[in-house]
C-alpha cells in the first residue's frame, strides 16, 4: 500500500523533473519562430488555412531570411483566450522560440497582447486576430499586428451607403466584440453623413433562431445591416425569407463570401446590389492578389478554392516579419530592437497593397467597398467598387472625434 | 475505514513528508513553463477536481457545476479586486479575495440547494443544467460579467516586494493553498460530519432513520466544496489574468470530471494525479500526436477508465501492484465500487 | 399538510398566470402583430424542444438511463441526413437515414456499452459523458465545423398568410404538426400496442416478463433505440429549421435537460409542458429583452427544482 503511493509520486515527479531538463538544443544559425493558431476545436479548419498562409510565405522566401534557417514550431488553441496564452507560454518559455506569430481571432489577441508585456525580450506579430482593443487599449511595445481591424474595413461604407440612399438602417449582428467594431465602422461614417439608425439587435452569440428577431424590424427602416458570419447568415436570409420580408441588405465583411454568396434561396437575386466593405473581394482584379491566389492554389493540394482571410492575414505577418529579417541580416541582438525598428519602419507590400504601421504599431492599409453582381456564369461575385487605399484605426477621424466614439461597443456609436 | 488507520498509520508520514519535499523542492530542478504552467496548474486544477471528489467521492454527488463555482468565483474577484472592469469596485485582495469566495461558496449553496432534493443521477442532469446555464448567463450579461470578452487585469498582489505574479512565487501560493485543502478534506472525511456523508452517500434511508438530516449534510456538503473549487477559481483567475466564459463552458466542466475520474474519485489525492496526466497530454500532445485530435484522445482515456478501472489510475496502480503480489482482492477496489454504485435510489 | 401545499401551488400558479396575463396584455397593446408572432415562435420552437426531449425522457423513464449523448445522437442525425439528402437529393431520404442510422447507433450503444452496466446509474452517465465527447470530436473531424443547412421540400419551404400574423412559415407550421403527432403516436405505441405493453412490462418486472418467455434484453434494445431514432430525426428536423454546427449538441441536450427537469421525468405531458414553457420564455426573451432569454429558462428551473424538485408533472 504504501509502496505502490509513494512509487506513483515517484514516477509522477521524475516524469516532471524529465521532461523539465529535456530543453531541445538549437543550431547558431536558425531562428526559432512560434506560430499559434487553432488546431482544435470548432476553428480547426481556419487555423489550418493560417498555417498555410505563413507557410506559402515562408515557401516564397525558399525557408532563409537574413542568412538564416526559419523553423516554425506550431502551437495550437482552441480559439479561447486562456487556451491562446498556455500555447503562447509553451513556445516562449518551453520551446524558447526567438519570435512569435499568433494568434487567429479577436479576444485570443488581446491576451496574447498582455502576455507579451511580461516577455519584453520576445517580439510577438500578430496572426489575424483584429479585435480594436489589442492595439488601442494599452498597446505592448512588443506586440505588431499588419493586418486592419474590423472597424477600419467598414469605415468606408456608411457614407458611400447613405449617398447611395439608404437614410434609415436597422443592425442585426452577433453579440461580441467584433461585430460590434464592424457596426463602429460602418455607423461612423453613416452617421456622420446623416443617416439614423433607430434600432440595434445583438443577438446571442451561437443562437440560431432569428424569427422573433425578425417579427420585431420596424417598417419604417430602409435597410437592414447585418453582420454574422458566413452561414449564420444564409439562416438568417432564410428565415428572413420564409417570414416574408424584402428589406435590402448591407453586409458586414463576413457575410459576403462564397459561403453565402451560393445560397440558394428564391430572395438570391435580391443579393444583387448588396453593399459591403473588406479586406479584399472576390474580383479584385490585381496582378499581386491574382498571383497570390495562384500561389495557393498551387501550393496546397487540401486547400481552399481561394484562400481565406486567415491564411491572406498571417501570410502578411509572416512576409513582414521576413522582411524585416532581411533588412537587419538576421540580428535579434540587443532585445532584438534592430528587428523591432525595421518592422516600424516597414513598407509591407501585401496582395492587396501597401500596409505600413500607426504609433501602437498597427496596420494602416487599404480596404475595399464591394457589390455583389451576378457573372457571367451566373454566379454571384463581390466586386470593388471603390478601393479606400489608406485606412488608419482612427478610421481616418481626428483623435478626438475617434476618442468620443471610443472603441466600438453596443450603445456606441449611436445615431437614432 | 481501513483507510483511516493507514493515514494514522505512522510509517504514512514517510510518504506524506516526501511528497511534500519533492514539491517544495521541485521549482529548484524545473525551469518556469513547468513550474508555473504545469505545476501550478495542475495544482489548481486538481484543487478544483478535489472539491468534485469531495462530492462525488464521498458524498455520492457527482457535480458538474464545480467549475462553474472556481469561474464564478474568478468572475467576483474581478469585480471586486483590482482589475480592467469599469464595473470592479477596485478593492484591496485582502477584502476581495475573501469576498469572492464566500460568494461564489453562497451560489454554490444555492447549486446545492437545488440539486439535493433529488438522488444520483439527476444531480449530474442539474449540475450540467445549472453549469450550462451559468454559461450562458455571464456570456450574454454585459452589465455585469462584460458578456464574451470577459473582465481582464485580473492580478496577484506584491506582497513584500514578492509579486506573485511570478512563477515561483505563484507556484509555491498554489501549493499552499492545495496541501491546506488536501489536508482539510482528508481530515474532513475522517471526522464524524465525513463519517455521516459516506453513511448517506451509501444509504440515505438508513441514515435518514438514524436522525441525520440529508439534505443538509448534502448542501453542506456543496458548500464546502464550493470554498475549495471558488479558491481553485481565485487562483485560477490568477493565473489566466482574465476571466471569460469560455472558462466555465461546457468542455471545462467536463474536464474537471474527467480529471477526478481518471485520477481515482475513491481517494483525495486522485484530483491531483488526474490533473497533472491531463495538463502534461495537453501541453504536449501536440508534439506527439499533433493537436487536432486532443479531445478525442482525452475522451477515450475517460472512456476506458470508467468502464474498466472506476478507481482511475490510483486504482489501476494499485490493482497492478495486487496482482504482481499476488493478492487476490484490495481493500480500496471495495471503496472504489461504492463510490460508482448507488444502492438505494 | 397536503392540501395546504396544494393551496400553496395554487396560488403560486394563479400569480404565474397573472403576471403572464399582464405581460401579454401589454405587449398586445404595444404590437399585438409581433406577440402574436413571437408566441407562434416560441410554440415552434417549444415543438422541436418536445421532439428532441422525448427521446431522452422515453430512455431516462423507461430505462432509468440518464443518456447524455442525446445531444451527440441529434447532432449526429443532422449530419447523416444532411450527407444523405445532400447526396440523393431528397429531404425524405434524409429523414429517413438520420433517423434510422441514429436508431442503429442507439441500439449498438445499449447493446454493447449500457446492457453491461445495468443498475449502475452512475457510472452509466460518466460513460454517456466519455462518449458524448468521443462522438463530438468524430463529428468534428468527419463533417468540420462548416456549417450545414438542410432545405425542406419546396411545398414546404415557403410563407403562407394566416389569420392575426400575416405570413408564417409553412416548415414551421409543419414541425409544429409533426411534433404533435410524434407524441401522439409515441403514446399510442406504448399504451396501445404488444410492444408497449412488453416495455412497461419489463420496466415493472424485468424477472417475471423474461420468466414468460420475452427477450427482455432485446425489448430494452429496442426501446434504446426507439428513444435515439427520436433523437436523430429531431436533428434533422431541427437541421432544417436552422443549421447544424458543432456545439448543437451541447444545445439541445441542455434544453432536453431543462425540459424534462421542468416537465417531469418519463412523462409525455410533462415533457410537453415543460417544452411550451421554455420555448416561450426563450422566445419572449429574445424579442423583448435579447440578451436575457436564458435567464428566464433558468430562472423557470430554479423555481421548479425548489417547489417540486420532482418537475411539474413529475411522479412523487
Amino acid at each position: 500500500m504504501k509502496i505502490t503511493k509513494f512509487r506513483r509520486v515517484l514516477t509522477v515527479v521524475s516524469t516532471l523533473t524529465i521532461a523539465g531538463f529535456s530543453f531541445s538544443a538549437q543550431a547558431e544559425d536558425e531562428i526559432k519562430v512560434g506560430l499559434l493558431a487553432t488546431l482544435e476545436g470548432p476553428f480547426t479548419v481556419l487555423g489550418q488555412d493560417a498555417i498555410r498562409g505563413a507557410e506559402l510565405a515562408l515557401m516564397e522566401w525558399k525557408g532563409m531570411a537574413g542568412g538564416k534557417k526559419i523553423v516554425f514550431v506550431k502551437g495550437s488553441s482552441n480559439a479561447q483566450p486562456d487556451s491562446a496564452v498556455n500555447a503562447t507560454r509553451k513556445l516562449v518559455e518551453q520551446d524558447k522560440v526567438d519570435l512569435m506569430i499568433g494568434p487567429l481571432s479577436g479576444s485570443e489577441g488581446v491576451a496574447v497582447k498582455n502576455y507579451s508585456r511580461t516577455q519584453p525580450q520576445i517580439t510577438f506579430i500578430n496572426g489575424s486576430s483584429g479585435g480594436q482593443e489589442t492595439t488601442l487599449v494599452d498597446p505592448s511595445p512588443n506586440f505588431f499586428r499588419f493586418n486592419l481591424d474590423g472597424a477600419q474595413v467598414m469605415a468606408p461604407l456608411g457614407s458611400y451607403a447613405y449617398d447611395k440612399g439608404f437614410k434609415r438602417t436597422m443592425i442585426i449582428a452577433e453579440d461580441y466584440s467584433f461585430p460590434y467594431s464592424q457596426v463602429q465602422g460602418f455607423m461612423s461614417g453613416f452617421c456622420k453623413a446623416g443617416g439614423k439608425v433607430p434600432k440595434k439587435a445583438w443577438v446571442p452569440v451561437g443562437n440560431k433562431d432569428f424569427s422573433s428577431v425578425i417579427a420585431s424590424i420596424p417598417e419604417d427602416v430602409d435597410s437592414i445591416l447585418v453582420v454574422l458570419a458566413g452561414a449564420d447568415a444564409v439562416n438568417f436570409m432564410r428565415q428572413y425569407e420564409q417570414a416574408g420580408g424584402d428589406k435590402p441588405f448591407i453586409a458586414g465583411s463576413v457575410m459576403v463570401d462564397q459561403t453565402v454568396l451560393s445560397y440558394k434561396g428564391k430572395r438570391r437575386d435580391a443579393l444583387i446590389g448588396t453593399l459591403s466593405s473588406g479586406w479584399t473581394a472576390d474580383k479584385l482584379d490585381t496582378p499581386e492578389w491574382n498571383k497570390f491566389v495562384a500561389e495557393y492554389r498551387k501550393s496546397f493540394d487540401d486547400a481552399f478554392p481561394a484562400p481565406s482571410f486567415f491564411a491572406f492575414a498571417y501570410y502578411s505577418n509572416v512576409k513582414a516579419m521576413l522582411e524585416a529579417l532581411d533588412q537587419v541580416n538576421g540580428d535579434l541582438s540587443d532585445g532584438q530592437a534592430k528587428f523591432r525598428n525595421a518592422l516600424q519602419n516597414l513598407q509591407l507590400q501585401t496582395p492587396v497593397g501597401l500596409i505600413t504601421l500607426d504609433e501602437n504599431r498597427h496596420a494602416v492599409g487599404p480596404a475595399f467597398i464591394t457589390e455583389i453582381i451576378k457573372n457571367d456564369e451566373g454566379d454571384l461575385v463581390s466586386e470593388v467598387v471603390q478601393t479606400v487605399p489608406k485606412i488608419d484605426q482612427k478610421l481616418n477621424l481626428s483623435a478626438a472625434e475617434f476618442d468620443a466614439m471610443g472603441i466600438g461597443s453596443r450603445e456606441s456609436p449611436s445615431c437614432p | 475505514m481501513d483507510i483511516f488507520s493507514q493515514i494514522r498509520n505512522s510509517s504514512q508520514w514517510v510518504f506524506y513528508l516526501f511528497g511534500l519535499i519533492a514539491l517544495l523542492a521541485y521549482p529548484s530542478f524545473a525551469n518556469n513553463f513547468f513550474v508555473f504552467q504545469i505545476g501550478a496548474l495542475s495544482l489548481i486544477l486538481g484543487m478544483i477536481a478535489l472539491s468534485l471528489t469531495l462530492l462525488a467521492g464521498y458524498g455520492g454527488m457527482v457535480s458538474l457545476s464545480q467549475m462553474s463555482i472556481a469561474g464564478l468565483a474568478g468572475y467576483f474577484l474581478a469585480l471586486f479586486g483590482e482589475s480592467n472592469a469599469v464595473q470592479s469596485l477596485q478593492l484591496a485582495p485582502i477584502i476581495a479575495v475573501p469576498a469572492a469566495i464566500i460568494l461564489a461558496t453562497l451560489v454554490a449553496s444555492f447549486f446545492g440547494l437545488l440539486s439535493v432534493r433529488t438522488e444520483g443521477v439527476y444531480t449530474i442532469m442539474i449540475t450540467l443544467a445549472v453549469g450550462v446555464a451559468t454559461f450562458y448567463f455571464v456570456q450574454q450579461n454585459y452589465v455585469i460579467f462584460n458578456g464574451f470578452q470577459g473582465l481582464s487585469g485580473i492580478l496577484p498582489p506584491t506582497v513584500f516586494g514578492t509579486n506573485f505574479k511570478d512563477p515561483v512565487p505563484f507556484y509555491y501560493v498554489s501549493l499552499m493553498c492545495a496541501v491546506l485543502a488536501y489536508v482539510f478534506v482528508v481530515s474532513l472525511i475522517r471526522s464524524p460530519f465525513g463519517v455521516a456523508l459516506q453513511g448517506i452517500r451509501d444509504n440515505p434511508r438508513r441514515m435518514k432513520a438514524l436522525g441525520y438530516n440529508i439534505f443538509l449534510h448534502r448542501i453542506v456538503t456543496h458548500s464546502i466544496a464550493g470554498a475549495l473549487a471558488a479558491t481553485g477559481g481565485v487562483l485560477l483567475a490568477w493565473f489566466n489574468g482574465f476571466v471569460s466564459p469560455g472558462i466555465v463552458g461546457v468542455d471545462a466542466m467536463i474536464n474537471i470530471l474527467i480529471i477526478a475520474v481518471i485520477g481515482g474519485l475513491n481517494h483525495p489525492i486522485g484530483g491531483f494525479v488526474g490533473a497533472v496526466i491531463f495538463i502534461l497530454l495537453q501541453n504536449f500532445a501536440i508534439d506527439l500526436v499533433g493537436s487536432d485530435r486532443f479531445r478525442l484522445l482525452v475522451g477515450c482515456v475517460f472512456f476506458l477508465i470508467v468502464i474498466f478501472s472506476p478507481n482511475g489510475l490510483i486504482g489501476v496502480g494499485s490493482k497492478i501492484l495486487n496482482w504482481a503480489k499476488k493478492r487476490p482482492k484490495a481493500s480500496e477496489d471495495k471503496m472504489g465500487m461504492e463510490v460508482i454504485k448507488v444502492d438505494d435510489v | 399538510m397536503k392540501i395546504h401545499k396544494r393551496k400553496v401551488s395554487a396560488i403560486v400558479y394563479l400569480i404565474v398566470l397573472a403576471l403572464f396575463a399582464t405581460f401579454a396584455a401589454w405587449a398586445i397593446t404595444d404590437n399585438k402583430n409581433l406577440f402574436v408572432t413571437v408566441s407562434m415562435n416560441g410554440l415552434t420552437i417549444a415543438a422541436l424542444y418536445f421532439l428532441v426531449a422525448i427521446g431522452f425522457t422515453l430512455i431516462f423513464g423507461l430505462l432509468k438511463n440518464v443518456n447524455l449523448t442525446h445531444g451527440s445522437l441529434y447532432l449526429l442525425g443532422a449530419y447523416l441526413g444532411y450527407t444523405v439528402a445532400d447526396l440523393s437529393g431528397s429531404w425524405l431520404v434524409g429523414v429517413a437515414v438520420g433517423t434510422f442510422g441514429v436508431g442503429i447507433v442507439g441500439f449498438l450503444l445499449q447493446v454493447l456499452v449500457f446492457r453491461h452496466m445495468q443498475n449502475q446509474e452512475l457510472q452509466q452517465a460518466l460513460v454517456t459523458i466519455a462518449i458524448s465527447v468521443i462522438l463530438a470530436d468524430l463529428m468534428l473531424w468527419g463533417w468540420g465545423s462548416d456549417i450545414y443547412q438542410l432545405d425542406p421540400p419546396d411545398w414546404m419551404y415557403g410563407a403562407v398568410a394566416i389569420p392575426v400574423i400575416g405570413k408564417y412559415s409553412i416548415y414551421k407550421l409543419f414541425i409544429l404538426g409533426f411534433s404533435i403527432s410524434v407524441g401522439l403516436g409515441l403514446w399510442l405505441l406504448l399504451n396501445k400496442t404488444y410492444l408497449g405493453v412488453m416495455i412497461r412490462a419489463g420496466v415493472d418486472d424485468q424477472q417475471m416478463l423474461s420468466a414468460m418467455g420475452v427477450n427482455v434484453h432485446v425489448v430494452f434494445a429496442l426501446t434504446f433505440a426507439i428513444g435515439a431514432a427520436i433523437a436523430g430525426l429531431s436533428g434533422v428536423i431541427g437541421g432544417s429549421l436552422m443549421s447544424i454546427t458543432p456545439g448543437e449538441d451541447t444545445r439541445y441536450l441542455l434544453a432536453s435537460l431543462v425540459v424534462v427537469i421542468v416537465g417531469g421525468m418519463g412523462s409525455i405531458i410533462g415533457t410537453a409542458l415543460g417544452a411550451i414553457l421554455i420555448g416561450l420564455s426563450e422566445q419572449y426573451g429574445l424579442a423583448y429583452a435579447p440578451t436575457y432569454g436564458v435567464i428566464f429558462t433558468f430562472i423557470i428551473m430554479a423555481a421548479v427544482l425548489i417547489a417540486r424538485p420532482q418537475g411539474l408533472l413529475g411522479r412523487e
